[in-house]
């Protein structure tokens, strides 16, 4: 039987074992694997990122609610996080620092509530706008209330406070990886239940036809607005969870980057499938952490990637990953590796190109200070050379060319596929 | 083959005491719609008793399917009053008025188009089986909401095709499906807006089977332009042209009555007339 | 008194560039369905290259060309771009727009570097169009262009200038106004656009190509938004920030006015951009209207970081208070239509 494709793993009750507990499995190994201070650290990241990309995409993918503020609720609920952290390692609190990000996760859930009540009065682009503009009157309130949001330095607090809890003192930063993973593990299974309750599936049906859903005896705008609450409840989680592992917390976290960030990765990572935000939160992480060094375009080369996304493969990584999967249990997959190697070898060639060609201005505008020579793909490229820049051009345009060739063939291949599939399927459902 | 009648749902007691009284179970009372300065519905009077199919006929532009919108919530009107079993219903919200136990289908298809032909149907049952919002409760848990789906997909005969998503069905099987999710909920009121639009002759009459065997013992109103299909399926026939009701009777009354040959029917009856009897 | 004259004056000066943007996005929004994230960018990338055609060919010509040539990038974006997610929806169409506002950012910095650039205005427009003077009998003078400086140096004399770049941009955004009402109200293809606006499909089957039209109302839009980016850059400041502060804020206008509105976006706008002005210049805060009142606050009141904000520091927030405000009491905005 085909995997069915929205919110729900294979039908078999031991694959979704197996699934289950390979997460766990990951979430355990991964920093015995890439055991660096670094790698540790990352992975925590990743873990905040997961539940906050899933968080936002119980409102995107799951409630059809595109939200350009999310980080209000993420951002608060580490400020609250905080200032509790700070209360318990004054000694004004007692409560046990494992419990701090449930905390943030009731700050979020509390703002959700008193925000949400106005934001979800609308839906569709006028939601989007409210959002944006209900982040910016939070950012802007981050420089005015400087008690609540400490002005430009920000709030920091220790998270060796209190009691170590049977010898965890989350000094190390291993030690908050793991209460990071627990939460994440948590929260991951919960949100997934969430997409298999009564309320989860109406949420659905909202998305889709809004109108309808009326008509079936529900409210429309109650359902958007405990969607909401419940993400705002899992972003605060994120929240305090960055707040005890960042320890400290500044305006930048309820801003409008922030907030199109969630929505940039989301969306990559697929917004149409249950595990398409996991994917979107780990390249969230790498591309600020890792993608950021390597070179100076990348925010360029992330809204390319995102448009072509958004033109493309709209359902994002998760979606292109389904629709190969569909085709391999048909067993058609094989025949494509020719047109994807096609894709990938010309795919790269424009690639070199245009990443010269970017490099190369990117290092006349930032860095001429060291000299006119930029090293790329192991290549040493002279940014005042016109050898370069014409080798770059002459790269690119090649590489356009071939790869225009190269997706037309694939493309038509593609077609035949999954018109060969359509009548597999029909021919099944008539036996 | 039998029509099983729909398993009890959650009965709307303050309509269907009304009702068992002997009182109507929708009545319109003067009821007037304007859209700024033009006059939609000018002043209409209906009254339908429980079980009867009313047919509702009329010129293009007449204001059926405004009428239609104003009895589900879509938009209040402007004056008049509309009763539900007795219950003021005119000014609610959609939601309000499907609790109470009214339900429609749309012109236009209107499903839920990325859930699978099951997950339409459950969602449709849902709030009647009294789930509302609720978060603690696995779908595949609820046995009663579950055998209510699989129920509505064989009364719609559409249980072959249970996972498939209502998007990749054909345009009659979209339309079964609408009706599948419009009696779901249980309700004894039912609106269906043009039904068989867009279908070929073969695909109405097997369509006008079901909603028949579907809507057994509820009320049932339909805008109709298919005249075969009017007269199959109706116990009375309003007559509705400028925004008026100028006649509501049984369809021999109406097919005689002056007023209405004048204004709508004339030749179009001697034709439908003449293709049914040729039968 | 000339105090308010010169605030209001400004205040109405912001309002209409503000509508100017909110205006081009209205009516692309209404066209179209599209609310492009990346109005405020081609805005930006306006008064940057109005920047660099002023130093070829001198700031008159470049107002006509800047405004063209961002023109031309937006309906090439529309039709390579836009048009391919058309039929995803509305939701991917805002996400194509909001993955454009980011290229946009990452190669205006790129091209013109991240600090600000200097753009300014043309001679003609560097004096004040008029001065008020406050003389110290406490009448009020009138002088076209700048006042004799003997009269502003005497003692108790307050000269308030107005910036003739501020007066150009009210002309310049007026004349638009009426530019653009003539052209949808009194041309052939203005009636086309109107007719599509509502009924595309009905405008197709009569033969009018309506692809080509959202090119170019996209296009207008987008070069509209360059306009305004020239007068803009000028008149402020051309950095790489400037899309995205303007950018939430044309959003606050349209919702505000109601989506879909002109009218309302007018309004919206001039409201907005009057009480920002003038809130910006107000130095009063809540501890001192407490004082006013001959009442002493404690100790920890006079402290208090929200008692002693004034209110040019609240300013930054006021169009967004607005915005959930109407969102509570008047949800369909100020003039907005019944939402379909």
């Amino acid at each position: 039987m085909m995997p069915k494709s929205h919110y729900a793993f294979k039908p078999y009750n031991v694959a979704r074992w197996i699934i289950w507990s390979l997460f766990a499995l990951v979430l355990l190994m991964a920093p015995q694997v890439f055991s660096s201070n670094l790698s540790v650290s990352m992975l925590a990241q990743m873990g905040i990122a997961i539940i906050a990309c899933l968080s936002y995409n119980i409102l995107l993918g799951q409630g059809g609610m595109l939200s350009f503020g999310h980080a209000v609720y993420t951002g608060l609920g580490s400020y609250v996080a905080i200032h509790t952290l700070l209360k318990v390692s004054e000694g004004a609190m007692n409560l046990p620092v494992s419990l701090i990000p449930l905390v943030g996760g009731l700050a979020g859930m509390f703002f959700a509530v008193l925000f949400g009540y106005v934001t979800t009065k609308k839906s569709g682009t006028t939601f989007a706008m409210i959002t944006l503009g209900m982040g910016e009157l939070v950012f802007a309130m981050s420089l005015m209330f400087s008690e609540f949001f400490g002005g430009e330095a920000g709030i920091t607090a220790d998270r060796m406070a209190g009691e170590p809890f049977m010898g965890i003192t989350y000094g190390p930063n291993i030690q908050v990886y793991y209460l990071i993973a627990v939460y994440t593990f948590v929260s991951v299974a919960l949100m997934f239940a969430f997409t298999r309750t009564p309320l989860g599936r109406i949420l659905n049906a909202v998305r889709d036809n809004p109108e309808r859903v009326e008509f079936i005896g529900y409210n429309t705008q109650i359902v958007r607005y405990l969607a909401f609450v419940i993400a705002g409840f899992f972003a605060g989680i994120a929240g305090g969870l960055a707040a005890i592992q960042f320890e400290i917390v500044t305006a930048e976290v309820v801003g409008p980057v922030r907030s199109g960030g969630y929505l940039l990765f989301t969306f990559l990572g697929g917004a149409t499938f249950f595990f398409g935000p996991i994917i979107g939160g780990v390249l969230m992480v790498l591309a600020f952490v890792l993608f950021s060094e390597i070179t100076k375009a990348w925010l360029l080369y992330l809204g390319l990637i995102f448009l072509f996304m958004v033109m493309y493969a709209p359902g994002g990584i998760a979606s292109l990953i389904m629709m190969n999967l569909r085709v391999a249990a048909f067993g058609r997959l094989r025949e494509l590796w020719v047109s994807y190697l096609g894709l990938g070898v010309t795919g790269l060639v424009v690639f070199t190109g245009a990443g010269a060609l970017i490099e190369m201005v990117y290092h006349l505008q930032l860095s001429t200070a060291m000299g006119d020579t930029v090293q790329f793909l192991g290549a040493t490229l002279n940014a005042r050379s016109p050898d370069s820049w014409f080798g770059g051009v002459f790269i690119l345009l090649t590489g356009l060319g071939l790869f225009e060739l190269a997706r037309r063939h694939f493309r038509l291949q593609w077609a035949e596929i999954q018109t060969d599939i359509e009548k597999e399927i029909k021919r099944r459902e008539t036996q | 083959m039998s029509s099983s009648k729909p398993t009890a749902v959650r009965p709307h007691d303050a309509t269907m005491s009304h009702v068992h009284a002997g009182g109507h179970a929708l009545e319109l009372r003067q009821l007037r719609k304007s859209f700024g300065k033009t006059d939609i519905i000018r002043g209409v009077d209906l009254a339908v008793r429980a079980g009867e199919r009313v047919a509702i006929i009329g010129p293009n532009g007449a204001g059926k399917s405004t009428l239609f919108n104003l009895i589900s919530g879509r938009f209040p009107p402007t004056s008049g009053e509309i009763l539900l079993g007795g219950v003021r219903i005119d000014g609610k919200k959609p939601f309000e008025i499907n609790r109470l136990g009214l339900s429609r289908s749309f012109q236009i298809t209107n499903i839920f188009p990325k859930l699978s032909v099951f997950e339409n149907l459950r969602c449709g049952v849902l709030w009647s089986l009294g789930y509302k919002y609720t978060l603690f409760r696995f779908l595949a848990d609820l046995r009663d909401a579950n055998d209510r789906a699989e129920e509505l997909m064989r009364m719609i005969r559409l249980d072959k095709k249970r996972d498939t998503l209502a998007m990749n069905l054909t345009y009659a099987e979209q339309r079964a499906l609408e009706i599948g999710i419009t009696i779901a909920g249980g309700a004894q009121v039912i609106l269906l807006d043009e039904p068989t639009a867009g279908m070929s002759k073969s695909e109405t009459s097997r369509f006008i089977d079901l909603i028949r065997e579907v809507t057994v013992g509820k009320t049932l109103l339909t805008v109709e332009h298919d005249m075969g299909v009017v007269f199959g399926l109706a116990d009375k026939i309003a007559v509705v042209v400028y925004g008026e009701v100028i006649a509501f009777d049984t369809p021999d009354a109406v097919r005689a009555n002056a007023k209405v040959q004048e204004a709508y029917l004339g030749s179009v009856l001697a034709d439908e007339q003449a293709a049914t009897a040729g039968h | 008194m000339e105090f308010y004259i010169i605030s209001m004056l400004n205040g109405l000066s912001y309002g209409l560039l503000l509508f100017m943007l909110s205006s081009g996005l209205t009516l692309i929004f209404s066209m179209m369905g599209v609310l492009n994230f990346a109005h405020a960018s081609f805005y930006m990338v306006g008064a940057y290259v109005g920047y660099t055609l002023t130093q070829v060919i001198g700031f008159w010509p470049a107002l006509v060309i800047a405004p063209l040539v961002v023109g031309l990038l937006g309906a090439l974006f529309e039709r390579w771009s836009l048009r391919k997610v058309h039929k995803f929806g509305h939701v991917p169409e805002l996400l194509v727009t909001f993955g454009l506002s980011y290229i946009i950012l990452e190669l205006v910095q790129l091209v013109w570097g991240r600090t600000a650039v200097q753009f300014r205005p043309p001679e003609i427009l560097r004096e004040p169009a008029f001065t008020l003077i406050h003389h110290a009998d406490d009448s009020l003078g009138f002088a076209w262009g700048s006042a004799p400086t003997e009269v502003c140096a005497l003692a108790q004399t307050i000269c308030s200038q107005f910036p003739a770049t501020r007066a150009f941009m009210m002309l310049v955004a007026i004349s638009m106004l009426i530019g653009v009402w003539l052209l949808l109200t009194r041309t052939r293809i203005g009636l086309v656009i109107q007719a599509a606006l509502t009924h595309p499909e009905t405008v197709e089957t009569l033969g009018h190509n309506v692809p080509r039209v959202f090119m170019l109302v996209f296009g207008a839009g987008t070069g509209l938004a360059g306009l305004a980016g020239v007068i803009g850059g000028s008149t402020f400041v051309t950095e790489p920030a400037m899309a995205m502060t303007l950018g939430s804020l044309i959003f606050v206008v349209v919702v505000v006015g109601g989506l879909g509105s002109l009218s309302g976006a007018f309004l919206a706008s001039l409201i907005i951009g009057v009480v920002q002005t003038f809130a910006v210049a107000l130095d009063h805060s809540l501890i001192g209207l407490v004082q006013s009142l001959g009442i002493t606050a404690s100790e920890a009141l006079q402290n208090n970081s929200v008692m002693r904000l004034t209110i040019s520091q609240v300013a930054p927030i006021l169009p967004y208070l607005f915005l959930v405000l109407i969102l509570i009491f008047r949800p369909k905005g100020l003039l907005g239509n019944r939402e379909s």
